[in-house]
């Protein structure tokens, strides 16, 4: 493979990655939010693997097959498993009107273009041209998390924005130093983990998943006190 | 060979081979969906019979009524035949960029809805209605995949934008296949095929373009039959063209037209048969689901802008 | 003096002339047919001192009238040039049109004296070449045209309109004032050659944009200024409505243009004028269209389309003004001219529209859409010219409307020539929405063609309408002929108003449109884009004609029958499709913009499933009507009602306050 194709292939994945994050927010069905996000880690990982290639950094290679494993499989999977068992709606319950939504997402990513642009000229790493689109993808991830009533959806989010954040680092700087990033995975997948026990603790406790019932609980609660 | 006479091939061409890709799609999704299928010659057979038979018109239809199908059937032949399916340069490409190309359409389907309206039945105006409705929802997307399609050619004449394309070298093009996504969620929406209208079904609640034509018979019905054939394939082609052209010649001679035209059957052959895929695998998308589907395309395509100002100017 | 300002000049003393002749002339018969006579000359006149003036050049005048120190300044320049042409290409036709439209009018005195007023106004205006004797002929416009909103005074309606007309008027009256002032202080000087010489401070620049673009904004119906727009221009006699909404707004574009490009010039452009004049355009666009397809009277929905069209316009300008500021001079042109050529396309089409909708009210007496229908049958000839404006503002080829849209498209695809991440991405968002306003203007048009002349009649008054006499096909004729030719041979027409590009910008068009003949129009050049008017036709003709007469019928007729209905005999005419179910789905759609109140009613008497009675009512507000004039005009009640006790003191109260304002004069000025 040719650099210059490389470079085409880094970009292409980029453009990809803008998709899956408005693809995240368009979703009207958890189980389609899922898939979208399990593409996502694909994606990432295939990200990875083609830096690797591009700049011969072995450690990379690593990082892309814990993408892969963790982002694309593991974390996808529990979240599955949260969702069958708990019976959530099948419905994503946005705050916001979708197609508001959308043109949010349309400013907030041509807004992130415009904030990067000057740093970009300041780079001559190939993967420059990535950095506006991990930076909107960060964006757009909080934006879910905002716009969405579930608490799974904002754990989504969330994931959404470590995911952005992760190929920003892969933009920025080549990748982080493995050890870095071998402990982000892991309290990722801790973090991932700790969620879903409270989801079903949550659960007993309020009886319902939407963060507004949690609200006028814990309201409720100061109170009685 | 001179190019005027390819012009005129190619819009024969383009009018002649329509039925034969409606039967193709519909051939393709009798196959997938394990039936025998009439074949790829029934539409010409339907289009015969009902070019025979009486036509029928209701007491108090105007003149909007009885000459609409020659106004719809002749701005979509005009349209086709602006497209270059085989030549690159064609004398009437020049007629009409391919903004005018959509205003051809828009032409043809106003007076489509027109016609609907004119009837005076419930069904006539609900179809005009949602017609336009939801063509002019599309209208925005089509434009932005256009806008980004001339980025890089700034042109929006069809020759130029397909000789830009086949002169530069080969590149992996974001912006291109957000426009491509874009455009092909259009041309599936302004051709009323699943998941947006079923053009196979008559008398649902939920059809469109066959409300505005229920009550036109005979040659009249012929008419506006032919034209929406003759509209997918001009879809067909217009995304082959701006997609991938390689393949259609610059120079009039006879070798160089007929290769173009055996990679133009084989390129328009495959997208008609994805067509059939998808069309085979999807269900009808609710009414008002409608509107989401077209502000996605063009989100869709708005990202496709984006895209290559992010990633390609710079590079 | 040339012949062009001569001619001018006449145009503007025949409407005097118009203005005076009533009360010499008592008779009905007389004031009606020497006020179009009149009318038709002073259009005529200015339409030829247009084409004059564009083509030979025209000249500066010292008139002596006014004050003593300010002697009245006119000038036909290639800008005033273009907008006289606009004038009296409407004027022209719609003064024949008003001989037959005003027969039944009782009451002539009123109209027969403000209507020439009115149309010296927008004359004096467009001539004027000092701020005094702009803003008199001005005012002379605001308040004519306010006696002619309330010509029929008797109804509220009309009163209530014609209030908020003067209301809003005013305020605009004295925000251009306002920037007149500003532009003043800098040359010194209340003429134009002075303020045109003069250097601007930054600051002060934007302050005299920000003026007259809020000034002229509100006559020209700019959202959110648009309040009094939808109310004035339906109730006004339909012959005067097509001058409001074909002229009088246009001389606020005219305004607009004249104090940024013309006083100011291209160098003061900042670059966020142009994106505020975009974004003002996108919005009025896409308000405009949205509001026009939720009404059901007839004149209501044109007004609001009045809004959309002055959107497009002003989306040309605004991409003209972006063009300019980043040094394009060339595609700056082309934005202006794609603007100037909307603006006299729509002074015709919808003039067309509005004295298409008075035929229609002439002969069925309302402008209620709900209550026509099928009137193609009864009025055949209005019918067809109504559909030729209804393709025409649809932006659909080969007709005018078409041409101006697209050479907007084409001015914002050159989008990638501005600097700067925001504005290009900005520039193609609000092309798409100028796709979007075109292409639902053409559903709102399906609309009104549809329920309006085709299907069954409604009602009684619609079964029983006649066709309007000659005088009135004349009239609609006129500028329908116009429409189709200004459709087809753009490249004759642009080389004719390229002398105000020129003259505003130095920057001529001339050379690229014409370069491949009159058949193709090539904005910027034929490898970039190119469009063939007569092709099309010609081609469509052909084709059409070929196809019609391979499948004529040769001895065989047509058989008619009755209507196919699911074997339900019973069909009647409130089963069609009407106004307000036919923008149903987009009521839906965007029920977050319209936020409809919507009253359903099912009354059930034998069983749950079984509907009696069905009753469905919505009413739609305007968005700025309820979220921005009605808190301001409670703020002024509040603040009115503070101050009320002020005024219930005595006499030695007012005279306190007079001595102190007197002191603090003296202390600040001395």
């Amino acid at each position: 493979m040719s650099a210059a194709l490389v470079q085409q292939l880094v970009d292409g994945f980029a453009a990809l990655m803008l998709l899956t994050s408005f693809a995240l927010l368009a979703q009207h069905r958890m189980l389609s939010v899922l898939h979208w996000f399990a593409g996502q880690g694909l994606l990432l990982a295939a990200t990875a693997a083609i830096v690797a290639y591009g700049t011969d950094n072995e450690e990379l290679y690593i990082s892309a097959l814990m993408a892969l494993l963790l982002k694309g499989m593991l974390l996808p999977w529990l979240l599955r498993r949260v969702i069958r068992q708990l019976h959530v709606h099948r419905e994503v319950e946005p705050l916001m009107n979708g197609s508001l939504t959308m043109l949010v997402a349309l400013g907030v990513t041509l807004f992130s273009f415009h904030i990067i642009q000057p740093i970009e000229k300041t780079s001559l790493l190939m993967t420059r041209d990535s950095m506006a689109i991990a930076t909107a993808c960060v964006l757009l991830g909080m934006l879910m998390m905002i716009t969405r009533k579930k608490a799974i959806t904002q754990v989504i989010g969330f994931l959404a924005v470590e995911n952005a954040l992760f190929f920003a680092a892969i933009g920025a700087t080549n990748g982080m130093p493995l050890v870095v990033e071998i402990g982000i995975a892991f309290d990722v997948l801790i973090a991932a983990l700790i969620f879903g026990l409270f989801f079903f603790q949550i659960r007993t406790t309020f009886d319902s998943l939407e963060v507004d019932t949690m609200n006028a609980h814990l309201i409720h609660k100061d109170d009685d006190e | 060979m001179s190019s005027a006479s390819v012009q005129i091939i190619q819009a024969v061409m383009l009018l002649l081979f329509a039925p034969l890709a409606a039967g193709f799609v519909s051939t393709c999704k009798a196959r997938l969906q394990n039936r025998r299928g009439a074949g790829v010659l029934q539409p010409w057979r339907n289009l015969r019979k009902l070019f025979k038979k009486e036509v029928v018109m209701a007491h108090h239809a105007s003149w909007v009524f009885r000459f609409a199908p020659y106004i719809v059937f002749t701005a979509t032949l005009m349209a086709a035949s602006v497209v270059p399916a085989l030549l690159v340069d064609t004398p009437l490409s020049l007629t009409a960029d391919v903004i005018a190309l959509v205003a051809l359409l828009a032409l043809a389907r106003f007076f489509l809805a027109l016609a609907g309206m004119d009837i005076g039945t419930a069904f006539g105006g609900m179809g005009a209605s949602r017609e336009m409705t939801f063509s002019a929802l599309a209208e925005p997307a089509m434009l932005m995949s256009i806008f980004v399609l001339s980025l890089s050619a700034h042109s929006t004449n069809l020759t130029t934008m397909i000789t830009h394309t086949l002169n530069s070298p080969f590149a992996l093009h974001p912006s291109l296949a957000f426009a491509m996504v874009a455009m092909v969620m259009i041309a599936v929406a302004e051709n009323g095929r699943i998941p947006i209208d079923n053009p196979t079904t008559h008398l649902e609640l939920t059809m469109i373009h066959e409300a505005m034509i229920l009550e036109y018979s005979g040659r009249h019905l012929a008419l506006l039959e032919w034209a929406a054939m003759v509209k997918l394939l001009l879809f067909s082609t217009l995304i082959v063209d701006l997609f991938i052209p390689w393949g259609m010649t610059a120079q009039a001679d006879l070798t160089g037209v007929v290769i173009a035209l055996g990679l133009w059957v084989v390129k328009v052959a495959g997208l008609l048969f994805v067509l059939a895929v998808f069309e085979t695998s999807m269900a009808k998308l609710r009414l008002f689901e409608v509107p989401e589907y077209l502000s996605g395309a063009f989100v869709i395509s708005f990202l496709g802008l984006l895209s290559y100002y992010m990633l390609e100017v710079g590079a | 003096m040339n012949t062009a300002i001569m001619l001018a000049l006449a145009a503007c003393s025949t409407a005097l002339v118009a203005a005076l002749a009533p009360l010499i002339l008592r008779q009905p018969v007389a004031q009606r047919t020497g006020l179009s006579l009149l009318l038709a000359v002073t259009g005529l006149l200015a339409m030829i001192a247009g084409i004059y003036g564009l083509v030979l050049g025209g000249d500066a005048l010292i008139l002596p009238l006014g004050l003593p120190w300010l002697p009245m300044h006119v000038r036909l320049d290639a800008l005033a040039s273009f907008f006289c042409l606009v004038i009296g290409s409407l004027l022209f036709p719609v003064a024949i049109y008003s001989q037959g439209y005003l027969r039944d009018e009782p009451r002539l005195t009123p109209l027969a004296i403000f209507m020439p007023l009115f149309v010296l106004g927008m004359l004096g205006v467009v001539l004027s070449d000092d701020a005094f004797t702009f803003m008199l002929f001005w005012e002379l416009m605001s308040v004519s045209s306010y006696f002619l909103v309330t010509f029929k005074h008797e109804n509220l309606e009309n009163r209530k309109a014609g209030y908020i007309y003067l209301v809003m008027a005013h305020l605009a009256g004295l925000l251009i004032l306002g920037s007149f002032a500003v532009l003043y202080a800098a040359a010194g000087s209340f003429e134009f050659s002075a303020m045109r010489d003069a250097t601007i401070s930054p600051f002060w620049a934007s302050a005299a944009f920000l003026l007259a673009g809020f000034g002229f904004g509100t006559k020209a119906g700019v959202v959110p200024l648009h309040g009094w727009l939808p109310e004035a221009h339906p109730v006004a006699p339909s012959n005067v409505s097509a001058l409001m909404s074909g002229i009088m707004l246009k001389v606020a574009i005219f305004g607009f243009i004249r104090v940024c490009w013309d006083l100011m010039g291209p160098g003061d452009f900042q670059w966020w004028w142009g994106a505020l004049v975009l974004a003002a355009g996108s919005s009025s666009a896409i308000t405009g269209v949205l509001m026009a397809l939720q009404q059901h009277d007839l004149k209501r929905l044109l007004a609001y389309h009045s809004i959309e069209n002055i959107g497009i316009i002003l989306i040309g300008l605004g991409l003209s003004m972006l063009l300019a500021h980043f040094g394009h001079p060339m595609l700056a042109a082309l934005g202006l001219v794609a603007a100037l050529y909307h603006t006299i396309n729509h002074a015709l089409f919808k003039g067309l529209l509005f004295m298409g909708a008075g035929a229609v009210l002439h002969s069925t007496g309302t402008r209620d859409m709900e209550s026509m229908g099928g009137l193609i049958h009864r009025m055949p000839w209005t019918a067809a010219l109504f559909l030729v404006a209804c393709l025409s503002i649809s932006a659909l080829p080969p007709f005018n409307g078409f041409v101006s849209e697209w050479l907007t498209f084409q001015t914002a695809l050159m989008a990638p020539q501005l600097g700067g991440a925001l504005l290009t991405a900005i520039v193609p968002f609000s092309a798409a929405m100028l796709a979007l306003a075109g292409a639902l203007a053409a559903t709102c048009f399906v609309k009104v063609f549809g329920v309006v002349f085709l299907g069954h009649a409604r009602t009684e008054v619609a079964a029983s309408a006649h066709e309007v006499d000659n005088w009135m096909k004349v009239g609609m004729a006129i500028p329908a002929v116009f429409c189709l030719l200004l459709g087809l041979l753009p490249v004759l027409f642009i080389p004719l108003m390229d002398s105000v590009p020129e003259l505003l910008l130095h920057a001529s068009l001339a050379g690229s449109i014409h370069a491949h003949g009159w058949l193709w129009l090539t904005p910027i050049d034929i490898a970039h884009s190119s469009y063939s008017a007569p092709i099309v036709l010609i081609g469509m003709l052909v084709l059409g004609g070929l196809a019609f007469w391979l499948l004529h019928p040769k001895g065989r007729t047509i058989r008619r029958s009755v209507m196919w209905s699911c074997g339900n005999p019973h069909v009647n005419a409130r089963m069609q499709y009407n106004a307000t179910s036919f923008s149903q789905p987009l009521r839906r759609i965007f029920a977050g913009i319209y936020r409809p109140e919507e009253d359903l009613n099912i009354e059930r008497s034998r069983h749950k499933l079984l509907a009696d009675n069905v009753r469905y009512a919505v009413h739609i507000g305007d968005m700025a009507v309820q979220y921005l004039y009605q808190p301001i005009g409670k703020l002024t009640l509040y603040a009115a009602k503070l101050l009320q006790h002020e005024h219930q003191r005595g006499i030695h109260a007012y005279l306190a306050y007079t001595f102190i304002t007197i002191l603090f004069l003296l202390a600040v000025y001395i």
